[in-house]
């Protein structure tokens, strides 16, 4: 059970084929294999939101999730939200000019969030209690959450 | 010359400082494109490393069989006390050793450590130790502590006026004790580094610490090398919050020592529980209080002995406490005043410096015990406090120092009180209680007033490296460490000012003890006021010579020279900045330049227990709204206001990020986050799932934060103050409206209430309260 095992599946559009051992989790597997370092590892066990990616459109705790699991699977990842001239998207630009980050740790993850709100919610205004409910599996440290609030508002709200 | 007189009276126009510019690291953070320890690529033989954890919480190590750790696969190495070829110890104190040998203090000590190929590996080989502990009856309490008069440090107290005789004659007299709780620091980046070893016993070791002096000279202590074979470099921290001062020198030095005896790179990233487990955090206290008023609820004395938990060691002890010390008066002039503090000895992890370091628990105490004067006299509590505030013919501390400037305080208040509408507030909130029996609600206008400077004077210094390349560009480095609070990106501020040339022509390089040695860590609010000037003394220096040669080339005089716009403005010419930093070159005019700075004007003699230990005193006040329910103790803070004072902002955007996560951040120590350690030792409350920091929805959706924007009166750098720090108290003002809608239920009694306020301390408060 743990030789490794061959895995299929897309990351940020890209075809991956790839072997791995079972037990290593996808953010590990990103990290390391493919050498996507922007999912950030923080609590390891699924609270803190650091890690989250897109799985199938859906946010996931890639450090709650293996590798294997992921096989058929197309993952999105921090790395390729702004496009490929390196434009940002505009929940990137909004959190850049709302000052919401200050470490920058956590904010990978929150970006990934409010994407997944944002396809949601397809062009429909979220109030802002929607907005702090979703967020509230992105645990931060430093900034007290208030730009990270202002910008998800400027675009979803 | 004093510095920046020219700004204080608004004569000059900034063009950089004093802007809301972003985070210089902004653009990466969205795209995940910022790199921390874990994310630098691993050359090829790359090895991880784990540590061993002591199971027992006290006790003597009878037996530690490591050869199930050395069999397990991909084990390199195992690390213990014989393989340091230096001295196996973290600390100046000599008490907290690298790796525990032949006795614990606390649990989850590091027995040994494990080097594999990886990570996991690592991990897993750790957990097969075979560890016997003739174990002891640990010490876990401050009660216990001060049974068994278990000390790290001697007591220490200072005092004003006959505080006895003062409680004698006072009308009144209330006592209480108020605990107040620790706390993690939970940096969402956990401890982590990574060592390089290079030729000749050289090693340079990457860091997440916000004191890269104090790691290289700890590495160099444990390698038994000189300082000068080891290099410390340290980019950004994702967080740290004073989690990463003395703390991140374990990880570090375990990292550096597998290196060593491997000869590889290795890399340590502390696995959360590990984390909690190992590191060091706020120190809980036991404020044992008695206060003197009158009927007006003027403070006639006040009397406190402030008992920390210190933890198995002394580590930062002296200085937080100390701090607690300070702040035990906040704003307020006590005629008369005993401080007395303990610091305990416990069988639990050493507490360490965390964001106030000390001030806010000394702080707390004199707040509650201002709402206990309040509710025993029937005044309402922003009365009682304005009553007690320092003012210009009250103005001496109890430590001795004079506060110059008390005024500033009192008007913020009134400021805050008006814009906050605190009078009509209080009535509504009176009427609603009187009619709503089970939803109670609060409020509370609290004030801070922090004292500005390292009480450790020789840490008050810092240096900057300067250099102007011959494309005008400009490198910019100096001893401060970035964990997300902007410092690089105001140091880089200040320097583009100089230089009158756009802040993207400053390239902003990661902390390296090999370019600013003997740097003091990144703390005591003190990053900006320390690095900028040291960086701005650098620059100035540069300038002077680029004037020089700019009067002899051009023939000017040096007042006929500005630089703005990226230009160098000679008379009636105009040259380019990059044009005058190539014929500078060509001319060998010296375009770097090593600055540095010591902050004037401060002394603090402990044993006479006077001076003016601080330069300034940063202020700010906050008015928090909350509403409780009485039969769960579920509780929501529904709107706050805060008027804080960061002099003349070096960047108002940066500030206020710092206020508000320092207030939301403060909101968790006093509310959520509690710290339970069990019967034996073990702390129960080891990782994000058990312990509850602030989330989005936490937090007040009506939150109103404002800058006093006046000139610091002391000459810092462009007049700001630091910010780092004081904000965090401000989340007092939560703590005093919980006590403030509990006091309704029956306002003829006294709140019981310690900290953390969690609903169930509201609860058995309320109960307490509801018994006739």
């Amino acid at each position: 059970m743990f030789d490794p095992r061959p895995i299929k599946l897309t990351v940020n559009g890209k075809t991956i084929e790839a072997t791995v051992e079972p037990r290593v989790h996808l953010a590990d597997f990103l990290r390391k294999q493919l050498a996507l370092t922007g999912t950030h590892l923080g609590c390891e066990h699924g609270v803190c939101g650091a890690c989250t990616v897109l799985v199938n459109g859906a946010t996931a705790r890639a450090c709650l999730m293996l590798a294997v699991q992921a096989d058929g699977c197309a993952v999105e990842t921090i790395e390729s939200v702004a496009s490929a001239d390196g434009t940002l998207h505009p929940i990137q630009a909004a959190l850049s000019r709302h000052h919401g980050l200050q470490c920058g740790y956590c904010t990978p993850g929150v970006v990934m969030t409010l994407l997944e709100l944002q396809r949601e919610s397809a062009g429909s205004a979220l109030p802002e209690d929607k907005i702090r409910t979703a967020l509230s599996g992105n645990l931060c440290r430093c900034t007290g959450y208030q730009g990270m609030v202002d910008a998800a508002l400027e675009i979803l709200g | 010359m004093p510095p920046n007189d020219s700004s204080l009276l608004g004569a000059e126009s900034l063009a950089v400082v004093s802007h809301p510019v972003r985070h210089d690291s902004a653009a990466l953070h969205v795209r995940g494109a910022a790199a921390y320890i874990d994310d630098i690529r691993e050359p090829q033989g790359a090895l991880h490393v784990a540590p061993g954890l002591s199971p027992a919480t006290r006790g003597r190590i009878k037996t530690l069989n490591l050869d199930p750790v050395r069999a397990a696969p991909g084990v390199v190495a195992v690390l213990t006390p014989a393989d340091v070829p230096g001295h196996n110890n973290t600390s100046h104190f000599d008490d907290d050793p690298l790796i525990a040998d032949g006795a614990v203090v606390f649990r989850g000590q590091v027995t040994f450590a494990v080097v594999a190929r990886t990570r996991d590996e690592a991990r897993r080989a750790a957990r097969l130790a075979q560890v016997e502990i003739e174990e002891e009856t640990p010490i876990l309490t401050i009660e216990d502590a001060l049974a068994a008069n278990a000390t790290v440090l001697p007591d220490y107290d200072f005092k004003i006026g006959d505080p006895h005789a003062a409680l004698a004659a006072a009308q009144h007299r209330l006592e209480g004790k108020l605990r107040i709780g620790g706390q993690e620091h939970f940096y969402l980046e956990g401890q982590a580094a990574f060592a390089i070893p290079g030729e000749s016993g050289e090693m340079l070791v990457h860091s997440s610490t916000q004191d890269p002096t104090e790691l290289q000279n700890v590495v160099a202590g444990v390698l038994g090398m000189p300082n000068a074979f080891v290099t410390v470099e340290t980019r950004r921290m994702g967080g740290a919050f004073g989690g990463k001062e003395t703390q991140a020198a374990q990880t570090g030095a375990l990292a550096a020592l597998a290196a060593y005896v491997t000869k590889q790179p290795c890399k340590l990233r502390l696995d959360r529980d590990d984390d909690f487990a190992i590191t060091g955090k706020r120190h809980d206290f036991r404020a044992d209080w008695t206060v003197g008023f009158d009927d007006e609820g003027r403070i006639a004395a006040y009397d406190v002995a402030l008992n920390a938990r210190c933890g198995c060691s002394v580590d930062m002890s002296p200085g937080v406490v100390d701090r607690a010390m300070f702040h035990a008066a906040n704003a307020y002039h006590l005629p008369a005043t005993n401080i007395m503090s303990r610091r305990l000895f416990t069988n639990t992890v050493s507490n360490t410096a965390f964001r106030g370091f000390g001030g806010p628990q000394g702080m707390l105490a004199i707040e509650r015990v201002m709402d206990a004067v309040a509710h025993a006299t029937g005044r309402d509590p922003l009365d009682v406090r304005k009553a007690n505030l320092y003012t210009a013919g009250a103005n001496v501390t109890p430590y001795g120092q004079t506060v110059e400037d008390p005024d500033v305080l009192a008007s913020l208040i009134d400021k805050l009180e008006a814009s906050s509408d605190y009078r009509a507030r209080r009535a509504q909130i009176a009427a609603w209680n009187e009619t709503s029996p089970i939803i109670k609600r609060g409020l509370a206008l609290t004030p801070v007033q922090f004292g500005i400077s390292f009480t450790l004077q020789h840490l008050n210094q810092a240096g900057a490296l300067v250099h102007v390349y011959q494309d005008g560009s400009v490198h910019l480095n100096h001893g401060g460490t970035e964990m997300g609070q902007g410092l690089f990106t105001k140091v880089a501020q200040v320097v583009a000012e100089e230089f009158g040339i756009p802040l993207d022509w400053v390239r902003i390089t990661a902390t390296n003890t090999a370019k600013v040695p003997n740097a003091s860590p990144t703390a005591a609010s003190a990053g900006s006021d320390l690095n900028g000037m040291a960086a701005q003394a650098a620059a100035r220096e540069i300038k002077g010579r680029m004037i020089a040669f700019a009067t002899e080339r051009y023939d000017a005089t040096p007042d006929q020279i500005r630089f703005r716009d990226g230009l160098v403005v000679i008379g009636n010419q105009t040259v380019p900045f990059p044009e005058l930093a190539k014929l500078c070159r060509q001319n060998r005019v010296q375009l770097s330049h090593a600055g540095f700075y010591k902050t004037p004007d401060i002394h603090w003699d402990r044993a006479a227990r006077t001076g003016r230990p601080f330069l300034y005193y940063a202020y700010g006040a906050a008015c928090a709204e909350v509403a409780i329910d009485v039969l769960t103790g579920e509780n929501k803070v529904t709107r706050v206001d805060i008027l804080h004072d960061a002099g003349r902002s070096l960047n108002p955007a940066l500030d206020i990020g710092q206020i508000e996560g320092g207030f939301v951040q403060g909101m968790g120590w006093l509310t959520t986050e509690e710290l339970v350690f069990d019967a034996k030792g073990r702390l129960a409350t080891h990782a994000p799932s058990t312990y509850k920091i602030p989330v989005a929805s936490d937090v007040p959706a009506d939150f109103r934060v404002a800058l006093l924007d006046e000139p610091n009166r002391a000459a810092t750098i462009y007049r700001s103050k630091a910010v780092g720090e004081p904000p965090l108290m401000l989340a007092i003002a939560v703590y005093s409206a919980l006590l403030d809608a509990l006091h309704s239920i029956d306002p003829g009694k006294q709140v019981q209430l310690d900290a953390p306020a969690t609903p169930e301390r509201i609860l058995k408060a309320a109960e307490a309260l509801k018994v006739v």
